[in-house]
């Protein structure tokens, strides 16, 4: 099997925002929004025109299953007058209907006002006059005609179909490009198009003697880039799926795994969902001061502790970043107007010590900051900007380039992991359990086949705690999700969180058929 | 057929002429949805992020023969502004715009190859629905007006954070076999929590509503301060299997799973917890006590939770076809007696598996577990020497699709039960188990009453649930979080 990296970029083509989106009646809606926003009174109002054009491929056995696409567009409008909060929608483009938005926002406001009990004071951040930013990428995943799509998950289907021991192969391919035109009364003005995709395969083996069945997926994460990276920019497919029916072959005869406290050296390819969910959503101030407790949850990691909280041990470093190339966070500008580039890189976690939080422009003023660090997020128009998560990331070892097969070496007993599979937190991101999609087993410091039925339990700070060491610049990669979730009326998100392999001390490890009472 | 010209129902059959235009041999449906929200949010004991919205899309599914043999399916969604509706002589642009989706559909029909869910599109059952060309309905932050007014007395004294949203969604479809149906589907639900600052205890409770007529704030408000009261008293238990009482909202999160779970092509190919060896596990009995697990359009003994039994669809899977768009639904019982009832086919797999005894059973927008005695959550407490009683579940997440082991958390409220009654407030727990092996090892099953999902909300508020009596409950591990 292969722990090593996989190949390197080529550079990305330069792109500008399509023209049928400039076409629509940006500043039209924007200007009729924004006067009836400032006539009835509103100290800040920003109008958003948002588009998400996406589309799913998915095929079973090499056939399609479901082929669509999706095109969907709309305006938003926020005010904050006399410091209450009030949000509108419509999927109407026009001034007219833009200009009766924002009077519908300011109704929001205004009935609301006597029920709310603080008021919101916005962090002041430097106006972007007509500011447009494209991501990196280099082919326009929707230019790509459908059959060729189709063809190259069908080509690999059939290809693992026709491996021995594979059953069933399910492939599918999610793609997305987002246009938002934002503007303020401040007078940021910016226009931005990004594209992801999240491409995945997976292949089961059926015992129908038996009755059971087994299945293993392809570790690719989602990623911001554009249809190259299915044909091997960023990825390698073709030694991916090469590899899966053996794998999978390897799962079905490997042992049970014997539960108990295990040395784990975590791949990034499991690992940065760990991060996702313990440390990501743990430092979102709005969640750590009660924004999220009847939905998502809060943080123990309370801002009262900030500067003191041991999150984990001394080689934990861990930053949120919105300008990482090709992450699923990364824009220039935030649904605030922030510019990401003039935030940078922030620090959340140094030397195992709590030190930061991610914030927005109404998040930032509470906690005594600024400035913005540039997380808010929107998923659609029909939905108000949140305090989302920025691209968070485990930094490597900045003084030895730790091999992972170094990390492995000093475990005598252990077990590696590779891939994610399930996961579950708490509401309060202290007790988790994960699983992955291959477990192998190391025994006097080496590989010694896969071992099954395996899922990990911690509590995060004693997680972070057992963080004996990380590897260093060359085993890091990028994970991330297409849809993290949060918030009333549910949005979802996409992000990705970047980290090297990690060596951790006597973790809880659960055999799952034990847990299921066989 | 229904003429009308300036409408969703007009864009309905302009999009149906474009279609049998553009590929006259080809089968098509036309799905338009708008849906009218207001939704009131609030944290800390103060209003948060509130608004209101318009959205309106419409589905183009085409379903084109292949000149190799078969039928490809293609679908585009787009947003449906005024501009696509608009006045009749203001159409040019608009049908521009339609036909370059419809031929979109057609090209990605083309592509997808031929599909194995292909079938006739249903004939009507019926005449066109006479409100075809009536305007959508909607909503406004007005439907609060009672809700604000109960939280706005409650912020003075709780420690609060909740949710309530209020949609209208309003569907046309329509079909090249002749189908035309509007139907209008009211929903919406208001959830609360409280915390209480001195001890560290939190509750929750929601209720679904159509309407929020039948919403008692104040009420629900009380029955959560009387919880918050048995915080007072707390014990801290270890991990281990537990006799514990699931009330009715944590029984609806795993019985929706086991729903989401039914897929019959899954089953039969041996892909999924519902196969055995040779088989399906459809006439396996999990448990003598009498239990049922239905959709039912109908939702006897509980009015609130009916739906339209029309399928109405833009995406295919396991158990749902775009091929079967207008098809009527009916009353899927995947329970029966205590018995694994039937799976979910589309009309196709299920006449591909008939000889199994296979039906088109699409999956229901609502649940309804019955079969228990008349106990109340209550009596069932009273009835318990030593056991839990649980709130709710939270972060469910399948750790074994072999058994259907759900991973997940127990939140805001677990309460340790003694000689009948609650003695104290305990920690939180993981718990790992299945859906199939609760219904397996459950020795009670209550009264069935409505109740509101907490996992799964987003997805699904339609549930009426019994609370059940597990023996041996698999809390896994202890969670710190309050």
């Amino acid at each position: 099997m292969s722990i090593e990296s996989a190949p390197a970029g080529r550079p990305d083509a330069v792109h500008e925002v399509d023209a049928d989106f400039l076409a629509l009646p940006l500043r039209e809606v924007a200007a009729a929004a924004l006067e009836a926003a400032r006539a009835g009174g509103a100290e800040h109002a920003d109008v958003r025109v948002h588009r998400i054009r996406s589309a799913v491929l998915e095929l079973r056995d090499a056939r399609v299953v479901t082929s669509s696409d999706t095109d969907e567009v709309g305006l938003a409008v926020r005010v904050l007058r006399e410091g209450v909060w009030g949000f509108a929608a419509h999927v109407d483009l026009t001034p007219g209907t833009a200009a009766a938005t924002a009077r519908r926002a300011l109704d929001v406001a205004a009935t609301l006002a006597p029920v709310a009990r603080e008021t919101i004071t916005l962090a002041a951040e430097p106006v972007h006059a007509d500011a447009t930013w494209v991501s990196p990428y280099d082919l326009d995943p929707f230019a790509v005609d459908p059959g060729e799509r189709i063809a190259l998950l069908t080509d690999r289907s059939a290809a693992l179909l026709a491996a021995p021991g594979v059953d069933h192969v399910e492939a599918v391919c999610l793609q997305v490009k987002e246009q938002t035109f934002y503007a303020d009364l401040a007078g940021t003005v910016t226009t931005q198009q990004r594209v992801r995709v999240d491409p995945g395969i997976s292949i089961t083996a059926v015992d129908r003697d038996g009755g059971g069945f087994e299945s293993l997926r392809s570790i690719a994460p989602p990623v911001g880039r554009g249809w190259e990276y299915l044909t091997g920019t960023g990825w390698d497919w073709d030694a991916e799926l090469a590899e899966l029916p053996v794998l999978l072959a390897e799962k079905l005869a490997a042992p049970s795994v014997t539960a108990g406290p295990t040395d784990l050296v975590i791949d990034p390819t499991n690992l940065w969902l760990v991060i996702h969910e313990s440390i990501g959503h743990a430092t979102e101030y709005d969640r750590a001061i009660g924004y999220e407790a009847a939905y998502a949850g809060t943080s123990f990691a309370t801002p009262d502790q900030l500067g003191t909280l041991r999150y984990g041990s001394d080689v934990l470093r861990v930053t949120g970043d919105r300008t990482v190339p090709h992450g699923l966070a990364s824009v220039a500008y935030d649904d605030d107007g922030v510019s990401t580039a003039e935030t940078g890189p922030f620090d959340l976690i140094r030397d195992g010590v709590l030190v930061g939080y991610q914030v927005d422009r109404s998040f930032a003023p509470r906690l005594g900051l600024e400035r913005s660090n540039g997380c808010a997020y929107a998923d659609s128009a029909g939905h108000v900007p949140l305090q989302r998560m920025a691209n968070v990331s485990l930094s490597p070892d900045p003084h030895a380039d730790t091999s992972t097969a170094e990390l492995i070496s000093r475990v005598e007993d252990g077990i590696y992991v590779v891939g994610d599979r399930s996961w579950s937190i708490d509401m309060q991101r202290y007790n988790f359990q994960f699983t992955g999609q291959r477990f192998y087993r190391i025994s006097g410091g080496e590989l010694a086949g896969q071992v099954r039925d395996v899922a990990y339990q911690a509590t995060t700070t004693d997680f972070w705690g057992a963080m004996e060491a990380v590897g260093g610049p060359s085993t890091w990669r990028l994970g991330g999700a297409f849809t993290c979730g949060k918030a009333q009326p549910g949005q979802v998100a996409p992000v990705s969180h970047g980290c090297p392999s990690a060596l951790f001390r006597g973790i809880d490890v659960l055999n799952t058929a034990s847990e299921a009472g066989r | 057929m229904t003429t009308v010209t300036t409408s969703p129902a007009a864009l309905v059959e302009r999009i149906l002429e474009i279609a049998r235009r553009v590929r006259p041999d080809a089968g098509a449906a036309v799905l338009v949805r708008e849906t009218s929200e207001a939704v009131l949010r609030w944290a800390n004991s103060t209003m948060t992020t509130n608004g209101t919205t318009t959205d309106r899309t419409v589905g183009i599914v085409l379903l084109v023969p292949l000149s190799a043999g078969g039928t490809g399916a293609g679908v585009v969604r787009l947003s449906a502004p005024e501009r696509l509706i608009g006045a009749a002589d203001d159409h040019a642009g608009a049908d521009a715009t339609l036909e370059a989706a419809v031929r979109e559909a057609v090209v990605a029909a083309e592509r997808a190859g031929p599909a194995r869910d292909a079938a006739e599109l249903p004939a009507p059952t019926g005449p066109a629905d006479t409100d075809f060309v009536a305007a959508a309905g909607e909503t406004s932050a007005g439907v609060f007006t009672g809700l604000a007014a109960a939280l706005a007395d409650s912020f003075g004294s709780d420690h609060s954070a909740g949710f309530a949203d209020h949609h209208v969604t309003t569907t046309w479809l329509g079909t090249t076999a002749g189908v035309r149906r509007r139907w209008v589907s009211p929903g919406g639900a208001v959830e609360v929590n409280l915390k209480d600052p001195a001890t560290g205890s939190s509750v929750w409770g929601g209720r679904s509503s159509r309407d929020f007529a039948d919403v008692d704030l104040p009420g629900l408000l009380g029955d959560l301060r009387s919880r918050l009261a048995w915080g007072r008293r707390r014990v801290a238990l270890d991990a281990g299997h537990h006799e514990t009482i699931l009330p009715p909202s944590a029984v609806s999160d795993f019985m929706i799973y086991l729903a989401w779970s039914m897929g019959g092509r899954p089953a039969q190919e041996g892909r999924s917890a519902l196969s055995r060896a040779g088989g399906t596990r459809v006439g396996e009995q999990l448990t003598t006590l009498p239990l049922t697990l239905a959709g039912d359009p109908d939702a006897p003994g509980f009015p609130g939770l009916t739906y339209e039994p029309v399928l109405a669809t833009t995406s295919s899977g396991d158990e749902v076809s775009v091929f079967d768009n207008g098809a009527v639904t009916r009353r899927t019982e995947w329970l029966r007696d205590g018995r694994v009832g039937e799976l979910a086919y589309p009309r196709a797999a299920a006449a591909e598996f008939a000889a199994d005894g296979a039906r088109f059973a699409p999956p229901s927008e609502n649940l309804l577990l019955t079969g228990g005695s008349d106990a109340s959550l209550e009596d069932m407490v009273a009835s318990t020497r030593r056991g839990l009683l649980l709130t709710c579940l939270w972060y469910m997440r399948e750790v074994d699709p072999e058994t259907m082991l759900l991973t997940g958390l127990t939140r805001d409220g677990v309460y340790l039960v003694e000689d009948g009654e609650v003695t104290a407030e305990v920690n939180n727990f993981r718990f790992n188990e299945s859906p199939l092996d609760l219904v397996r090892r459950a020795t009670e099953a209550g009264a069935t009453s409505r109740t509101l999902p907490r996992e799964w909300k987003d997805w699904f508020t339609l549930a009426a649930m019994p609370p059940l009596r597990i023996p041996d409950f698999n809390m896994s591990s202890v969670s710190q979080a309050s």
